[in-house]
């Protein structure tokens, strides 16, 4: 009788860990794990560090650039809540583009001027000021016509990988709340970037965080832009739920 | 000098003999010279060394900057506002090359 108990438990747990992500918490923003310190200088836009890169991305977007001689502003004249539906699906190209690689795509294409590397000083300027007119209000629901995108971006999160062979939901699920050496561990959302980092002295995306989380596991990191790490910037748009946006957030 | 964007808080108007807040915020690495690149090789230091405010052409703040300062210096302080005039600002790099940035106190009397 009891090794039919122990049975179905295990029956019970096998299919509970089978059956997909159980994760269901109210989502709380990185900014509920950051010291009171660090929450101050984000919440006061002058002291913001990060408020440097939306000072300049504000003159880049009224700057003409390139052979076509137009200004970011010239074609989008209110960017407010763009940042919302980001990453979404290029009509021109067909591909998935982050905010960051969409404002690569506009330079090289519609403005017809150099290309600018995606954690430069100008992607991450034109991106922060972007990303702060939609601060306050909750990144858009991800459409149906992204489902295989969204779904490589899960399974990516989900997926073991390093030689910790850690998946991203054993700290950001499993473990939030508990220190990671001086770091308390956030549940790992995307609603502040570019964020500026105390660790990092500047600014820097999503996928330099994910780079390091990545490395931090010992994992092969991909390249900053590349197609994996936006699927998962696009699965983390939808996990975020309600959050609103942050951007310039500050972390540790 | 390298300093791409400057951010300086004024109060648009003060009250005469009220202290006010000032604030500034500039961009800059701050590069300790202790750090090492990928390769390996040491990054040289690069790094302001000295602020000064000054309000109607008397110093009210001077500070010396060393290399344990993070990027991106916030300088906040206090002073107490007389009449109207100018506040300068000044920071010097470690080449002694200098960035100067003015704004206007607006003084009111009660």
């Amino acid at each position: 009788m009891r090794s039919h108990w122990r049975l179905l438990l295990t029956v019970v747990w096998l299919s509970a860990s089978l059956s997909g992500h159980l994760w269901a918490a109210e989502p709380r923003s990185g900014y509920a794990f950051q010291s009171s310190d660090t929450q101050t200088l984000q919440d006061d836009d002058f002291q913001n560090p990060g408020m440097l890169w939306v000072d300049q991305g504000e003159v880049l977007f009224q700057t003409a650039a390139g052979n076509s001689g137009k200004a970011c502003v010239d074609c989008h004249a209110d960017m407010q809540g763009v940042a919302r539906s980001f990453p979404q699906r290029n009509p021109d190209t067909g591909q998935l583009m982050s905010l960051t690689q969409q404002i690569q795509h506009c330079r090289t294409t519609h403005q017809q001027a150099t290309p600018i590397r995606y954690e430069s000083t100008p992607a991450l300027a034109l991106s922060a000021y972007i990303g702060y007119q939609s601060t306050g209000l909750p990144f858009a629901p991800v459409p149906a016509s992204l489902a295989m995108e969204l779904e490589r971006g899960e399974a990516y999160y989900y997926q073991r990988k390093g030689q910790l062979n850690l998946g991203c939901q054993h700290c950001h699920e499993d473990s939030v709340g508990e220190m990671l050496r001086g770091d308390k561990i956030s549940q790992g959302h995307g609603n502040g970037y570019p964020i500026y980092r105390l660790e990092w002295q500047s600014a820097g995306s999503l996928h330099r965080r994910l780079r390091s989380c990545d490395i931090g596991v010992r994992a092969q990191p991909h390249q900053l832009g590349s197609q994996t790490y936006t699927e998962v910037e696009l699965f983390l748009r939808q996990r975020a739920g309600s959050l609103p946006l942050e951007v310039p957030a500050v972390r540790r | 000098m390298t300093l791409i964007n400057t951010r300086i808080s004024v109060p648009p108007q003060a009250q005469a003999n009220t202290v006010v807040e000032i604030k500034t915020l500039v961009s800059h690495p701050m590069e300790s010279g202790y750090r090492i690149d990928y390769m390996g090789e040491m990054i040289p230091r690069n790094i302001l060394t000295r602020f000064t405010c000054e309000y109607l052409g008397q110093p009210v703040l001077e500070a010396e900057f060393g290399p344990g300062i993070a990027a991106n210096p916030f300088m906040a302080f206090n002073l107490l506002a007389t009449t109207t005039g100018e506040l300068v600002f000044t920071w010097t790099d470690q080449h002694g090359e200098v960035s100067t940035e003015t704004r206007t106190l607006l003084v009111v009397d009660p």
